[in-house]
C-alpha cells in the first residue's frame, strides 16, 4: 500500500531545503510535491490545459500562508471550495501566529495550524510529528475518482 | 353694516342728526298746530262778523219783503271770494233770496238750522239771525265760505316749518362734521397708532396726544405701555442677538474641535493600520531568515563536525543562540504590539484567582523553586482579562525570575490604599534594582541586570506599562539592590 505523498507549498527554498532534510532525517520517505507558490499548487491539483491533475490526491498539503501570486488562504479556499479535494487535509505550515491568520485558517478550513519554530531542532521534531502524524496515523479520506 | 359696526364719526354724526331732527320735527309740529288753529279761529271770526253786516243790511228788505233788494245786497258779497253761496230765509224758513244768482236750488238748505258759525265737511257754515234791535226775529242768513284760505295758510306754515327743519337739519350736519372730530379724533388716532404697532411690529410709534381730557389720558397710557414694551423689546432683541452670537461661537469651536478629532481619529487609524501592516509582516518575514540562519548551521554541526574544530563548532553554535534570541526578540516586540492594537472589553476581572492561577503555572513548570507565595483573596478590578492576565503574568514571572538567587524567596500580591485609591502590589525579595535607574525600568529593551545574569528581553515591562495605561491607571516601581523590589499599579 502506498503511504501517500506530501504536498509542501512554499516559496522560500530554504525552507524548502530544511523541511525536506527534517522530512528525511526521520525517516519518512515518501515523496514530497514541492509547489514554489499559490499557482503551481493549484495546478498540481487541478491541473491545466497542457498538464492532467495529480491521480492521486496527497496525504496531506503542508501550507505557507504568504506566496507569491497566490496567497495560502486563497489556494486553501480553492481547495474546500472544489468537490474532488474538499476533504483534503491541509495544514498551514507558517511562520507567523498572528492571532488573524489563526482564525482566519480555521474559519476556512485548515485541519490544523502549526508555526515554524525558528530553533532547526525543534523545527525538526515539529515537521516530524507533522510526518508521522499525517502519513502514518492519520486515516485519509477516499480521494473521489475523476469526472 | 350693521348699526354698531359704523365707524365712530358716522355714529357720532347720525347721533347728532337724530337728537336736532327730533327737537326740530317737534317745534316744527308745534308751530303749525297753532298756525292752524290761530288760523281757524280768525276765519269763524271773519265770516260772522261779515254775516252781521250783512244780516244787519238785510232787516228793511225782510221787513218789507222786497226780494230785489234782499238780493242786491246779498250780491255785495261778491267782495268776498271765499264766500260760495249765500241765503236768505224769512220767519217761516221759507228761502227768500240767494247769492249767487244761478247757484242751483239743492246748493242751499231747505231750512235753516240752528244758528252759529262752523266748519262742516271743507267749508264754512254760518247761520245769523236777522232782528231788528229788541224786536221779533224776521228771518236767517245762512252763508257758506270754502276754507282755502285756511289750507293755504297751512300749507304755508307746513313749508316754512319744512325749509326750516331741512336748513337747521343742514347747518347741524355741518357742525356734526366739525365737531365731532373733537371725540372722534384722538380715538382714531389711538386706533390708527394701534395698528401701525401690530401690523408692522414698530414699538417705537407713539399716539399723538390732542387734549387733556379723558381720551387725552387714555393716550398718554397707552404710549407709557408702548414704551414699556419697545424698552421689554429692545432688551430681548439684545439678549437673542447675544444668544445667537454665543450659540455661533461655540458652534464654530465644536466644529473645529470636531474637525480636529476627525483628523486625530484618521491619523491614529491610519497609524493603527501601518502598525498592524508592520507587525503583520514582521511576523512572517522577519523570522524566515533566522530560521535560515539556524538551520543551516545546525546542518553545518551536523554534517560537517568532522571538517570543523571545537572553535568552528563554537562559533555556530553562538550563531545559533543568537539568531534564537533573535527570535524571542521578535516574538516579545510583536506581543507589545499586539497589546497595544488589541481591542478591549471591560468586564470584571478576578484577579487574586488569576495570580493563583499563574502561580500555580510556575510553580508546575519549575518545581525546583521554592518561593513563598502570598496572594491576598477577593482582589477584583475591571477591565479586559486578557490584558491583564498578560501584565500580571509578566509582573509575578519577573518575582519568580529575580527571587531565583535568593535562599527564602518570597512573592506578594496585595493591595493598599493610597490617597483614596486602591493600588495593587506586588512585591519580591528579590534581586532588586537601584533606584536611580527606576524610570528606565519601563522602556522598552531596557535592563537593569545582564543576560547571564538573568535571562530577558526587556520587553516585559514596557508591556505591562502599555496595559495598565490602556486601562487608564498608572505603574511605578520601587526597590533597592539585593533587598526587593515593589511594583504597583492603579487600575
Amino acid at each position: 500500500m502506498n503511504p501517500g505523498k506530501i504536498m509542501l507549498v512554499e516559496d522560500n527554498p530554504d525552507d524548502v531545503a530544511l523541511t525536506m532534510r527534517a522530512l528525511q532525517s526521520h525517516n519518512i520517505t515518501n515523496d514530497v510535491i514541492v509547489a514554489q507558490d499559490g499557482v503551481q499548487a493549484l495546478e498540481c491539483l487541478f491541473g491545466t490545459k497542457d498538464r492532467p491533475a495529480l491521480e492521486e490526491l496527497p496525504a496531506v498539503v503542508l501550507l505557507d500562508l504568504k506566496l507569491p501570486k497566490v496567497n495560502g488562504m486563497e489556494v486553501l479556499q480553492r481547495i474546500r471550495a472544489d468537490e474532488r479535494t474538499r476533504l483534503l487535509p491541509v495544514v498551514i505550515l507558517t511562520s507567523s501566529d498572528e492571532e488573524r491568520d489563526v482564525i482566519d485558517g480555521y474559519s476556512l478550513g485548515a485541519n490544523s495550524y502549526v508555526r515554524k519554530p525558528v530553533d532547526f531542532v525543534e523545527f525538526t521534531k515539529a515537521a516530524q510529528q507533522l510526518g508521522l502524524y499525517w502519513l502514518l496515523m492519520n486515516r485519509v479520506p477516499p480521494t473521489p475518482r475523476s469526472p | 353694516m350693521p348699526l354698531r359696526d359704523w365707524p365712530i364719526k358716522r355714529k357720532l354724526t347720525a347721533m347728532l342728526l337724530l337728537i336736532s331732527g327730533l327737537v326740530l320735527l317737534v317745534t316744527s309740529a308745534a308751530f303749525v298746530t297753532y298756525q292752524v288753529v290761530t288760523f281757524r279761529q280768525t276765519t269763524l271770526k271773519n265770516l260772522s262778523t261779515l254775516g252781521r253786516v250783512i244780516a244787519a243790511n238785510s232787516t228793511a228788505s225782510l221787513a218789507f219783503a222786497d226780494e230785489a233788494d234782499a238780493t242786491e245786497i246779498l250780491s255785495a258779497l261778491r267782495a268776498e271770494p271765499h264766500v260760495v253761496a249765500a241765503g236768505l230765509y224769512d220767519r217761516d224758513g221759507r228761502l227768500f233770496a240767494r247769492y249767487p244768482l244761478d247757484l242751483p236750488g239743492d246748493a242751499l238748505p231747505a231750512a235753516p238750522e240752528r244758528d252759529g258759525y262752523r266748519f262742516e265737511l271743507g267749508h264754512v257754515i254760518g247761520l245769523e239771525p236777522v232782528a231788528e234791535m229788541g224786536n221779533p226775529r224776521l228771518g236767517t242768513l245762512y252763508l257758506k265760505s270754502d276754507t282755502k284760505a285756511v289750507s293755504r295758510a297751512l300749507w304755508l306754515s307746513a313749508a316754512i316749518g319744512a325749509v326750516v327743519t331741512a336748513v337747521a337739519l343742514l347747518a347741524a350736519y355741518v357742525l356734526a362734521g366739525l365737531l365731532q372730530g373733537w371725540i372722534s379724533q384722538p380715538i382714531l388716532a389711538l386706533a390708527e397708532t394701534a395698528r401701525a404697532v401690530s401690523t408692522q411690529q414698530d414699538y417705537s410709534a407713539r399716539a399723538p396726544k390732542l387734549g387733556e381730557d379723558e381720551l387725552g389720558a387714555l393716550t398718554d397710557a397707552f404710549n407709557q405701555m408702548l414704551g414699556r414694551i419697545e424698552a421689554q423689546q429692545y432688551e430681548l432683541q439684545r439678549y437673542a442677538t447675544e444668544l445667537e452670537q454665543r450659540v455661533g461661537e461655540r458652534t464654530h469651536e465644536l466644529e473645529e474641535r470636531n474637525e480636529e478629532l476627525r483628523r486625530n481619529a484618521a491619523k491614529l487609524l491610519a497609524a493603527n493600520a501601518e502598525l498592524d501592516a508592520f507587525a503583520y509582516s514582521v511576523s512572517h518575514d522577519l523570522r524566515a531568515p533566522l530560521r535560515s540562519i539556524d538551520g543551516f548551521s545546525q546542518v553545518l554541526l551536523e554534517d560537517y563536525r568532522a571538517q570543523l574544530d571545537e572553535a568552528g563548532q563554537d562559533s555556530l553554535r553562538r550563531v545559533r543562540a543568537a539568531s534564537q534570541r533573535m527570535g524571542t526578540l521578535i516574538d516579545d516586540l510583536l506581543k507589545l504590539a499586539r497589546v497595544t492594537r488589541a481591542e478591549m472589553r471591560a468586564e470584571r476581572v478576578d484577579l487574586s484567582g488569576m495570580a493563583q492561577d499563574i502561580v500555580a503555572e510556575l510553580q508546575r513548570t519549575t518545581p525546583e523553586r521554592p518561593v513563598e507565595c502570598a496572594i491576598a483573596p477577593g482582589l477584583e478590578a475591571r477591565g479586559d482579562s486578557r490584558l491583564l492576565r498578560v501584565a500580571l503574568e509578566n509582573l509575578l514571572r519577573n518575582s519568580w525570575k529575580y527571587t531565583g538567587k535568593q535562599s527564602h524567596p518570597q512573592v506578594e500580591f496585595t493591595t493598599v490604599e493610597a490617597n483614596g485609591d486602591r493600588v495593587f502590589v506586588v512585591r519580591d525579595n528579590g534581586a532588586g534594582f537601584d533606584m536611580q535607574y527606576a524610570d528606565k525600568l519601563f522602556g522598552v529593551f531596557q535592563r537593569l541586570h545582564s543576560a547571564a545574569e538573568f535571562e530577558g528581553t526587556g520587553v516585559g515591562l514596557a508591556t505591562v506599562r502599555r496595559i495598565i495605561s490602556r486601562h487608564g491607571g498608572r505603574i511605578w516601581a520601587e526597590g533597592a539592590v539585593d533587598r526587593g523590589a515593589t511594583f504597583s499599579f492603579t487600575l
